[in-house]
């Protein structure tokens, strides 16, 4: 057919009025509209039934009050609990993230055993199993002594449990790691003796003079310190912060004493010093000074002079001398040790140093002083019962007085020491320093039990785990601990069914005692860890399930305080930070990095300044006037005795010339994208030094060069 | 029926000298609306944080350095002499964005917006972010999403809506107890309920019951020097985010360092000494 002039306007003229009658090109913009408006790919959360449910936070020390909001019992909140009187409605970024860790990539998610390197789901059964027979070895052996454990803290019916299987099995290798409360357990057993601990009344206090104490910074129970220091202002009361970088505490403090890093024992020794010459100290409080006295006045006097201190601290001795006598001349004053969070390595001395200021001034057991109490003692355990070789083992002499001593000595054995090796809510091989020695030490030990929800650094060196629930997952008494001036018990209860494949520590413990068998049999008789907690817990048990809390103290300790001196009269050596080179590198403790167990959540890790972590690169703070030729946000390369790596350089005037700083926490490697492979470990830049009077790692920073990359 | 007519003026004020920089506000409030998180979130301009924390500094060479944090939420413009034309509502060619007469937030439709991020030029607090990615929780996190905010998709702009689904809930709650008033305590932002130093306030600017409204002490009438500007504070501590362009934020800020309240503004040489003491319009105090 011949497409003519006529016919082809024709068509063309049809083809248009066609298509823009037909409802087709509508319809298909129409789609097409609708279609780029689907997003199934993003998810609907379902609706439902809205309630709160009430628990109590054990992610750190603080041991806060939460509520959880749920939907059709599903957990979408988490909130701070009003009233609750550790935390009093306050809440922390990481118990709101609370529920990430419930759904952590990173969550063991059934038993696990390690073969060729790789690990290998197993059943309950077999995990039990496979960790009775090592133990059972042991007892064949006549070696019981060579089972050690570790676990996260000290305090609580759950690490309880362990000290108690620990005690039937015969061993008297059961290790914390150091946190804040280890510290001031041991400070207080040095001072004032055994079973004790102490507890600051920050809320009543009108002077507070914090050596290097992270008050704002995460330093004790953080929710109720920040609300101490938010209610401060209004109190009038002074707040002076001694250290060597202005941290967030120092930046909110009335006034900040830059401190050479390492030598806050010796300025705290000084204005010992100063009291002591003024005759500034309290005469009635000084009745129950023991244990040398005169040997220490005599021994400041003559080894920590105000010109000499000035020197070693780089503070001014009129500045010593003035803050010393406006602390012991406050109505309530109250001097804080612990540096940061106060956790990790810190230093008796220091400990010891600082707290002998507040037994100078007699402001102890009073409103707006110090508490020294007894450790919590609301659990009644029944005594274990012994056998002859349990007994011979718990009489053997410990292997070593910390973790970190304990790794050291693995380390450097030829045969390890320790066959088998327990691990419950720590993660050694990250938190103590030079991690990669610790690691060494683990592949020495034959067997090692990791007991963890989490893949974490020590998960991940072990040959068996046993995946325990979270703290959402499952019930657990969580005391009060970290220098809180009360003594509260909480209870935490399970807001929602273990997600995973996951048992509950304290039933773990119960289940291997079963299994057993014999005397550790015996010492366990409780059906399940509920009912063994409803036992142990006794006439509270009540009160704590009705109320969720329970106050055991909440004034000054009543009765008199005896104080020993003679820890401090041998005047102990102050450890200076290992190495000779140009640079003090100091760990920095950030709020929004927690630094121990558990790694950081996503969220966490989301708040965290593009001035401290930039993709994978880490940042170091140096102050401008001693970067000599490096760039603010240039590439360095930091070394120290320890190792050496790359980093970003973060210009801070607030650091003291002279001092490196860098985030402590950053630089997991383990199975969670959003978390692991992200900057340096600083821990993994520090070689340990054990202090001789704890045998504790008291190695806070290292001597460091930076050099431009 | 909700029969309450009268228009509430939402807003807050953050204390600076309280704010420890924790970083707690952040994360409520992405636990709250669902504020998805990606592998890296260190290059923070496309880092969706609704509450973000910034850390100032007074520039001085140790040991005189000082260091504050200031929370940044949606400002809640009421733009030009406070009539709701915010910079952002202003250029929405979707009205994907809108200002609420009745509250004064500015709200954020994510389905009607189309991603042209005309938004994010004009808001001058950079307050609004953009979704370059689909979001993606990692295997059964998604269980925690709450329902009250639906989750967002690639392709567009989100921002702090002052938590407004627990503005719906408390509106709801009133209805049942048969009143009108939402009372104070029972619309809260999850920034300012989470805050442990407890440094953010937050209510209603127009209710003079509200602590927030006692705090800042807003002042009814024109700024004389500048009419674009209303609800100047009347407290000498209290100052908003480059007040002089006359978005005329909700959120104020608070501190009693002359050096922080000096950093909520650019200033010529010397035209601080000039104006820092100008608070409100001194005729009407």
């Amino acid at each position: 057919m011949k497409v003519d002039r006529r016919s082809f306007l024709g068509l063309g003229i049809g083809a248009v009025a066609g298509i823009a009658v037909s409802p087709v090109g509508a319809k298909l913009t129409d789609d097409f509209s609708i279609w780029t408006q689907n997003w199934p790919w993003t998810p609907v959360p379902p609706d439902g039934e809205v309630s709160y449910d009430r628990s109590v936070c054990n992610l750190c020390p603080g041991s806060c009050g939460i509520t959880v909001r749920k939907i059709d019992g599903r957990p979408v909140k988490i909130e701070g609990l009003d009233t609750y009187p550790v935390n009093d409605g306050g809440v922390c970024l990481h118990g709101i993230a609370g529920l990430q860790y419930l759904y952590d990539p990173s969550r063991v998610k059934t038993p696990l055993k390690k073969v060729n390197q790789r690990f290998v789901p197993i059943s309950w059964d077999e995990a039990l199993a496979m960790v009775t027979g090592r133990l059972k070895q042991l007892q064949e052996d006549q070696n019981p002594e060579a089972l050690a454990c570790i676990t996260g803290s000290a305090q609580g019916s759950v690490p309880g449990l362990f000290n108690h299987f620990m005690a039937a099995f015969g061993s008297p290798n059961c290790l914390t790691m150091p946190d804040l409360e280890s510290w001031l357990v041991l400070t207080a057993t040095t001072l004032h003796g055994p079973k004790q601990t102490l507890g600051f009344d920050i809320d009543h206090s009108d002077y507070i003079l914090s050596f290097g104490a992270g008050l704002i910074d995460g330093w004790g129970s953080p929710v109720a310190c920040i609300q101490a220091m938010a209610g401060r202002k209004q109190r009038e009361a002074t707040l002076v912060q001694i250290e060597p970088r202005l941290s967030n505490t120092a930046a909110g403090a009335d006034r900040w004493i830059p401190v050479k890093p390492g030598t806050e024992a010796d300025l705290a020794m000084g204005m010992c010093g100063v009291l002591l010459k003024e005759n500034l100290f309290d005469p009635v409080f000084a009745q129950g000074f023991t244990g040398g006295f005169m040997r220490f006045t005599a021994m400041v006097q003559k080894e920590y002079p105000l010109d000499k201190v000035a020197e070693v601290t780089g503070v001014s001795a009129d500045d010593i001398q003035k803050t010393a006598i406006a602390f012991a001349k406050a109505k309530m004053p109250v001097a804080l040790p612990g540096k940061g969070r106060g956790e990790g390595a810190q230093s008796l001395k220091e400990f010891a140093a600082v707290h002998t200021l507040n037994c100078l001034t007699g402001n102890i057991n009073k409103k707006g002083g110090v508490f020294v109490k007894p450790l919590p003692d609301y659990l009644s355990f029944p005594d274990p019962v012994i056998d002859d070789m349990a007994q011979k083992g718990a009489a053997a002499e410990p292997l070593a007085a910390s973790v970190q001593e304990l790794m050291a000595r693995i380390d450097q054995s030829d045969q390890s020491p320790v066959e088998v090796l327990v691990v419950y809510n720590a993660n050694p091989c990250f938190a103590l320093n030079d991690p990669s020695r610790v690691a060494a030490a683990f592949e020495k030990i034959p067997f090692k039990v990791c007991v963890s929800p989490y893949m974490d650094e020590t998960a991940m060196a072990s040959d068996v785990i046993l995946p325990v629930s979270t703290f959402l997952e499952q019930m657990e008494d969580v005391p009060s601990r970290a220098g809180l001036a009360a003594s509260v018990v909480g209870l935490a209860r399970p807001m929602v069914k273990p997600v995973f494949d996951t048992r509950s520590p304290g039933d773990v413990v119960i289940a291997l005692a079963g299994a057993l068998g014999g005397g550790v049999a015996q010492s366990f008789p409780w059906e399940n860890y509920e009912d063994c907690l409803k036992q142990l817990a006794g006439q509270i048990w009540k009160p704590l399930t009705r109320k969720g809390h329970v106050i055991v103290s909440g004034r000054p300790p009543a009765g008199s305080v005896e104080t020993d001196f003679s820890f401090l009269a041998e005047n102990p050596d102050t450890l200076k930070p290992a190495g000779d080179q140009e640079f003090t590198l100091i760990p920095i403790d950030n709020f929004r990095v927690p630094s121990t167990v558990p790694a950081p959540s996503p969220f966490a890790i989301k708040t965290v300044s593009d001035r401290i972590l930039k993709g994978t690169d880490m940042f170091v703070e140096i102050n401008p006037q001693s970067a000599n030729h490096l760039k603010d946000g240039g590439f360095a390369t930091l070394t120290t005795p320890a190792g050496s790596v790359r980093v970003r350089v973060h210009f801070n005037d607030g650091i003291m010339p002279g001092v490196i700083g860098m985030v402590k926490g950053l630089g997991h490697t383990l199975n969670n994208r959003y978390v692991s492979g992200k900057g340096v470990n600083i821990n993994a830049l520090i070689s340990p030094t054990i202090e001789p009077g704890s045998g504790m790692d008291a190695a806070y920073g290292i001597r460091a060069g930076i050099s431009k990359a | 029926m909700i029969h309450d007519k009268k228009a509430h003026k939402y807003g807050m004020v953050i204390d600076l000298d309280k704010c420890t920089g924790c970083g707690t506000c952040a994360v409520s409030c992405m636990s709250e609306n669902n504020v998805p998180f990606k592998e890296d979130e260190s290059d923070k301009k496309d880092s969706i944080t609704w509450m973000r924390v910034y850390r100032l500094t007074n520039g001085r060479p140790f040991p005189d350095t000082e260091v504050v944090y200031m929370p940044r939420p949606c400002q809640h413009c009421g733009g030009k002499g406070d009539h709701g034309h915010s910079p952002c509502v202003s250029v929405c060619p979707a009205t994907a964005t809108d200002y609420g007469y009745d509250t004064g937030i500015v709200s954020q439709i994510y389905t009607r917006c189309f991603g042209c991020r005309y938004c994010m030029a004009a808001c001058p607090y950079h307050a609004r972010y953009f979704n370059w990615w689909d979001p993606v929780w990692p295997e059964g996190m998604e269980k925690y999403l709450s329902p009250n905010v639906s989750p967002r998709m690639r392709g567009v702009v989100e921002k702090c809506s002052f938590c407004y689904h627990r503005y719906q809930l408390a509106r709801e709650k009133a209805y049942v107890n048969g009143t009108d008033e939402v009372p104070e305590a029972d619309y809260q932002t999850a920034c300012t309920t989470a805050c442990p130093a407890g440094a953010i306030v937050f209510g209603d600017l127009n209710n003079p019951s509200h602590k927030v409204h006692q705090i800042v002490k807003p002042d009814p009438h024109p700024d004389p020097l500048n009419p674009d500007v209303v609800g100047k504070s009347r407290n000498p501590r209290v100052f908003r985010l480059l007040e002089r362009l006359g978005t005329n934020p909700k959120v104020y800020y608070m501190s009693e360092r002359e050096w922080v309240r000096k950093m909520g503004d650019h200033y010529l040489d010397g035209e601080w000494d000039k104006v820092k003491n100008v608070y409100g319009s001194a005729s009407h105090e």
